[in-house]
């Protein structure tokens, strides 16, 4: 069966979207069937999230409010893990921020 | 034959490395074609296999931050994304070196268009990956760097720095650069010494060149007394840096248990990524040169620079320096071309000559203040009516904020001290709210001197008693007057002059942060 899920997240990391927080969104990203993207803005464009040169090159900045979608097997999980990921703050410390 | 020449940047990473000069920017790709679309694609998929292979193996050796990037760029080559428009174009009849070429280009274009530092960085990665794939697509080998190498070029890929082993010495030296690089990072962690925005191409890449970045300087073709007088800096850098790290975190204080305010000089705003602020009292010196790098800024980008290091500084203070382009730091399409560069038309001079350049700054200033605790100082003052013009220029543009009902604070207005007018006759400049010593200038001045020569760099010591002694009575007067009086060029991080400027009677000293370590350690050992 087919389903679509949307949600929206606020990047708290201090430098945004960058390297390794981007490594880790499309790993995790891959790990769903369902097809998955993210946004800057609700309207678009969007991209997809298992391609980390897509993922990188929104060089969404902190601040920034993350669209993310997701249509097919397990949509809504795959949504679910994303904006988790992204509010846990790529399970990066503090202390690691400014090496990244 | 030419003497021994000197070249000053940025130090990156502390430390000193005598070597062999290495040349980073040499050609050494040549791709042979291969005929048909589907051997070319088929030569551009193997080559970025090998390129992700050696990766692999790079990463199996890698820990922490060098693992990590590593990562970022395996999992870049595994992409897709990045690959099918140089298919496309092989596909249209373009062999796979130049297509390759050409869609990493138009990646890196994107990234070096980011108005954000840490992105703007990452174009180094993407290149080193373009490099990668490149060098494994064309036949012939690398040309191999000696042990304890000295790299010399425009910039310097990440796996050019794993793959180095840098246990036999050696440094980095960049033309550009950018202290906020992952190689910059590092560096730093290694202990690998570096230095950024060296700025001159060298035409005789050759012989043995000594970098000090404990100064962010290189001399090449040195003479003897040049190469002994390093060996002695560099030794006496490795024992002071053992015992300096303990000092880092405590606040400076001498050995008869005066305090001392020590700051940091910063020149970009990501320059802040890497500092602890609890381990200095804020910014001495942010310099803003560097955003008047390639292009004039727009009051939005300096307004952001501002406002990101106010913001890490908390409620200590950020002294940030009105743009000192000219002399030795010419910025295109606003400095001009002169005789005499360092007696001519920069600092104070040149904002006001060029107000409408000047007024962008201002008014970015003044919106940034509310974001912290802000000062700001004026570059090469000579006479009072300099710092009013500029004073009044900052009231015009504050009324102007005013009216249009944009948020703002009128920050403290101080000058720095290194025309010798003023360091001789502070009198006249007793209504600036503060007083910045800029060694570096002040002594070339005073010594005559110029500072990027090395045939007279014997000449320009700050610890001449001419300069101290101005010093001295600039530190007197602003005591007697109540006006803070403090000191940001490269002696106040010099552990060899921080005893004499405290004898002189600072207690506000901003140093280079790689530094503060090292400075902290030198104070303790002072007994004033």
């Amino acid at each position: 069966m087919s389903a679509s899920a949307e949600a929206t997240v606020v990047i708290t990391h201090d430098v945004g979207l960058h390297a390794r927080p981007s490594v880790k969104f499309t790993k995790l990203a891959k790990t769903f069937a369902a097809e998955v993207e993210i946004a800057l803005a609700a309207n678009g464009p969007w991209f997809d999230a298992k391609s980390i040169v897509k993922v990188m090159a929104t060089k969404a900045p902190k601040g920034t409010v993350l669209h993310i979608r997701a249509s097919g097997d397990g949509a809504d999980d795959a949504v679910d893990a994303l904006v988790e990921l992204v509010r846990r703050d790529f399970d990066e410390g503090a202390d690691h921020v400014r090496t990244a | 034959m030419s003497g021994p020449l000197r070249l000053q940047g940025i130090s990156a990473s502390a430390g000193y490395a005598e070597g062999p000069l290495f040349d980073l920017d040499q050609t050494v790709l040549s791709y042979v074609g291969k005929g048909t679309a589907d051997e070319e694609k088929a030569a551009l998929e193997t080559a970025i296999a090998i390129a992700a292979g050696r990766l692999t193996v790079l990463i199996e050796m890698a820990v922490g931050d060098a693992a990590d990037i590593l990562e970022f760029q395996i999992a870049m080559l595994g992409d897709d994304a990045l690959s099918s428009p140089a298919f496309t174009a092989i596909y249209a009849g373009q062999p796979a070196d130049q297509a390759w070429r050409q869609a990493l280009d138009a990646e890196i274009a994107g990234y070096d268009a980011s108005d954000q530092d840490y992105f703007r960085a990452r174009a180094a990665d993407i290149r080193d990956i373009r490099d990668q794939v490149l060098r494994a697509l064309s036949e012939d080998g690398d040309v191999q760097a000696p042990a304890g190498a000295i790299f010399y070029g425009e910039d310097i890929a990440p796996t050019r720095f794993f793959e180095t082993d840098w246990s036999c010495g050696g440094g980095i030296a960049l033309k550009a650069g950018s202290t906020a690089s992952h190689v910059a990072m590092l560096a730093r962690s290694r202990g690998v010494p570096m230095v950024v925005g060296l700025g001159a191409s060298l035409a005789h890449l050759a012989g043995t060149a000594l970098l000090d970045a404990e100064h962010g300087g290189i001399v090449l073709s040195p003479s003897k007394a040049e190469i002994d007088a390093f060996r002695h800096s560099s030794s006496s850098f490795s024992a002071r840096r053992d015992r300096a790290g303990t000092f880092l975190a405590r606040p400076a204080v001498t050995k008869a248990g005066t305090a001392v305010r020590v700051q940091v000089n910063i020149a970009d705003p990501s320059d802040v990524d890497g500092i602890d602020i609890a381990t200095c009292d804020g910014v001495g010196l942010m310099r803003t040169e560097f955003l008047f790098g390639k292009t004039l800024p727009d009051e939005e980008t300096q307004y952001r620079a501002y406002r990101k290091v106010l913001e890490w500084a908390g409620d200590k203070p950020v002294t940030i320096r009105t743009v000192d382009a000219g002399g030795d730091k010419p910025v295109p399409g606003f400095t001009v071309a002169e005789g005499n560069p360092f007696l001519g038309l920069r600092g104070i001079r040149l904002s006001l000559a060029r107000p409408e350049v000047f007024r962008v700054q201002i008014r970015a200033l003044l919106r940034a203040a509310v974001h912290g605790s802000l000062k700001v100082m004026f570059p090469m003052i000579a006479i009072v009516e300099e710092y009013r013009q500029a004073a009044g220029m900052f009231a015009e543009e504050q009324a102007v904020l005013a009216t249009r009902g944009i948020v703002h604070k009128m920050p403290p207005l101080g000058i720095m001290v290194e025309v010798p007018s003023v360091a001789i006759a502070p009198e006249a400049l007793a209504e600036a709210a503060f007083f910045s010593i800029g060694s570096n200038d002040l002594t070339q001045y005073v010594m005559a001197a110029a500072r990027d020569n090395a045939a007279v760099a014997h000449l320009n010591s700050v610890r001449h008693p001419a300069v101290l002694r101005l010093i001295a009575a600039v530190t007197a007067f602003g005591q007697r007057e109540n006006i803070p009086v403090s000191l940001c060029g490269d002696a106040g991080g010099d552990p060899a002059s921080i005893p004499s400027l405290l004898e002189a009677g600072l207690r506000d000293l901003s140093v280079a942060p790689a530094q503060l370590a090292m400075a902290k350690a030198a104070i303790a050992d002072v007994s004033v």
